[in-house]
């Protein structure tokens, strides 16, 4: 058997070109499908490390999924808001270490805009406990200063010190904008791959300034101008929603519970991560497609090498009958083509993830720098041999029709050389 | 001892009604250099398929080396051949993609056998043989297709003959070398089976290499399937 497969790879040597392009069509659709798994891992570990570190996010009664998407994801909008006193009164709860207040409901040029205070800076944390840190400049600390999510000023391209004018409401129309008070860029956060990047952060008590004479939701009142609020010292009314860090993880449901049954207004406390798997769940099917394409591809890839095999073997039958003639018997020719096609597969396996990592030590850098999402290049899973393993086996079967073919070929040939 | 012996042979492919070969008897004794002849379609390339148990008799029987060949299953009958059959073709008798000396040792490859009988290692022995069918030591380390074909019938002879099998069946492998160069190799390829006391069976519609055999068979003359036919 040890001289029908050194027979077999010097057979393939010989067929250089083509058996380099076979291979290759293996290697890229081992190279997309790993590509794939790789994505979808990292995709869905990047989801659930959108928030790390709050234990629990409140806003008015909702169902989580909604609450999730409007306080972390910027998507849709609050049911209600709530009252600044009962977020005064829960964020001072015993159990309760450090509280960010955030609220929602203006843009600027689709960019949703958030109000918060200092404590966002210092305990919103991303991914593996990462707080935000800044790529210029500082936190606001005037009335009318913001931040900048990472690429909001990218795409926008603005700069520190350029000013920018808030529209009320989602849609930014040359009506609804609070076009008497721009505000000024102070700092420019770092990519974090959350929706931070797209999000544009002022103080609470700056967005209680720009609304004063737009109580009805539009402007109607006298909005005074940028001077006569600096020196004014505001406090909001309500707020849309805010996240909570606790002493202890044990508190967790004793105050979910709390805060669930609260009697001054119906409030809803989530758990980030519960909410997150939920969420994710919803998109699993999308997930699995991404999947079932790949293979699908893995499946083209084996069906060229097929091919490429069975065109082959017309022109190979003299190299069947001098076997033969040397006593090769029908099942050392079948298992010289079955030798190929393994051949073929683990060697196409072995570049297609050679080119896989080689992509991503290219492609680090800048998807970081793009997207603010880190790649890890870490040795393949279990999951990820398994699927390669699928593949080799696959790679061998596919060689048992070419093989059948050659077998019966020299069942009937013998030692006539036909051609 | 008989290397070849054919009693009340026939045979016929599957969908045919006639025979195609009807022999009632062939002995070829060994050591013996023997010249088959017998034009196109005579049915030789049937016979040969039966003596190398590619093909089976539909009736009769075949022994080789004095062993019931005929009854062997075909995984035996394979190993049979690859241990004490040397065959050569017409031409084109090279894997292209192995070099002259790995070509030659094939038939070492599917017989143990023949590989232990060797005298010195694999590729000395290889290299033994082309050098005494004169074939120039820079040709050996050439690939094949930069070689001549007289150069590559040799390279043939001498996967033929290593191993010392006990018969050699060369079918036709003169036919596409010119007149003195078939002589030449006829007398090299003799010369080494006189040396191993192997047995030549050399298949030829070329009647006038018949003077350099010892013995020589007409097809037609033996086979009884050809007589009632013309």
């Amino acid at each position: 058997m040890g001289a029908i497969f050194r027979l077999a790879w010097q057979s393939l040597t010989n067929r250089k070109t083509t058996a380099f392009l076979t291979l290759l069509t293996v290697a890229i659709s081992v190279t997309l499908l790993l590509g794939v798994e790789r994505v979808r891992t990292q995709a869905k570990s990047s989801f659930a490390n959108t928030i790390s570190g709050t234990d629990l996010i409140v806003g008015s009664r909702s169902g989580q999924v909604n609450l999730l998407l409007y306080s972390v994801f910027r998507i849709g909008n609050a049911t209600n808001n709530i009252d600044w006193k009962s977020y005064q009164e829960i964020s001072q709860h015993r159990s309760v270490k450090w509280s960010i207040p955030i609220s929602l409901g203006d843009s600027h040029q689709g960019y949703r805009v958030i109000g918060t205070n200092q404590s966002y800076f210092s305990h919103y944390q991303y991914g593996r406990k990462q707080t935000l840190s800044f790529a210029e400049g500082r936190q606001f600390t005037g009335l009318f200063e913001t931040v900048l999510g990472a690429e909001v000023a990218n795409k926008l391209n603005y700069q520190l010190n350029d000013e920018i004018i808030i529209a009320h409401g989602i849609s930014d129309k040359s009506f609804n904008r609070h076009d008497n008070l721009p505000f000024k860029v102070v700092g420019i956060l770092k990519p974090t791959g959350t929706p931070v990047d797209r999000s544009i952060h002022v103080s609470l008590g700056a967005i209680e300034a720009i609304h004063i004479g737009w109580e009805s939701g539009a402007k109607l009142g006298n909005t005074p101008d940028a001077l006569a609020l600096v020196n004014h010292q505001f406090e909001p009314k309500q707020i849309t929603a805010f996240m909570l860090g606790l002493n202890s993880k044990i508190q967790t449901f004793a105050l979910q519970r709390y805060i669930n049954t609260y009697t001054k207004e119906p409030l809803s406390a989530i758990m980030p991560g519960i909410a997150l798997h939920e969420l994710w769940g919803m998109m699993s099917i999308a997930e699995q497609a991404l999947l079932i394409v790949s293979g699908f591809v893995v499946i083209a890839g084996l069906l060229g090498m097929l091919t490429s095999l069975l065109t082959s073997l017309n022109e190979r039958r003299r190299e069947m009958a001098i076997l033969r003639a040397m006593g090769a018997r029908p099942s050392h020719i079948f298992f010289l083509l079955v030798s190929e096609a393994t051949v073929l597969t683990a060697l196409g396996v072995a570049l297609g993830t050679l080119l896989l990592y080689s992509l991503m030590t290219i492609a680090q850098p800048f998807i970081q720098q793009q997207f603010g999402l880190f790649i890890e290049i870490t040795g393949p899973t279990s999951y990820e041999l398994l699927l390669l393993g699928i593949v080799q086996l696959a790679g061998i079967t596919v060689g048992i029709l070419p093989a059948l073919r050659a077998y019966q070929h020299s069942l009937a040939d013998g030692m006539t050389i036909k051609v | 001892m008989n290397v070849i012996e054919l009693t009340d042979i026939t045979f016929r492919w599957p969908k045919q009604t006639e025979n195609l070969l009807d022999i009632p008897s062939l002995t070829i004794k060994k050591g013996e250099k023997v010249f088959l002849k017998g034009p196109s379609g005579s049915g030789k390339s049937s016979l040969l398929s039966l003596l190398a148990g590619i093909s089976q008799p539909t009736t009769g029987e075949i022994s080789l080396l004095q062993q019931s060949f005929s009854q062997l299953k075909a995984t035996r009958r394979d190993q049979f051949r690859a241990n004490h059959i040397g065959y050569i073709f017409q031409m084109f008798n090279l894997l292209p993609y192995l070099s002259v000396i790995d070509n030659v040792l094939i038939p070492c490859r599917f017989s143990r056998q023949r590989k232990n009988r060797l005298s010195g290692t694999m590729d000395s022995e290889a290299k033994r043989l082309l050098s005494q069918l004169h074939l120039p030591q820079e040709c050996q380390e050439r690939p094949i297709n930069e070689l001549s074909i007289g150069q590559q019938q040799r390279v043939a002879a001498a996967r033929a003959l290593i191993g010392q099998p006990e018969l050699l069946i060369a079918d036709e492998p003169t036919s596409a070398l010119d007149h003195d160069n078939r002589e030449a190799f006829i007398q090299l390829l003799m010369a080494e089976c006189d040396k191993a006391d192997t047995t030549l069976l050399f298949v030829s519609h070329d009647e006038t290499l018949e003077s350099l055999f010892d013995r020589s068979i007409a097809l037609n003359d033996l086979n009884q399937a050809a007589k009632g036919v013309s």
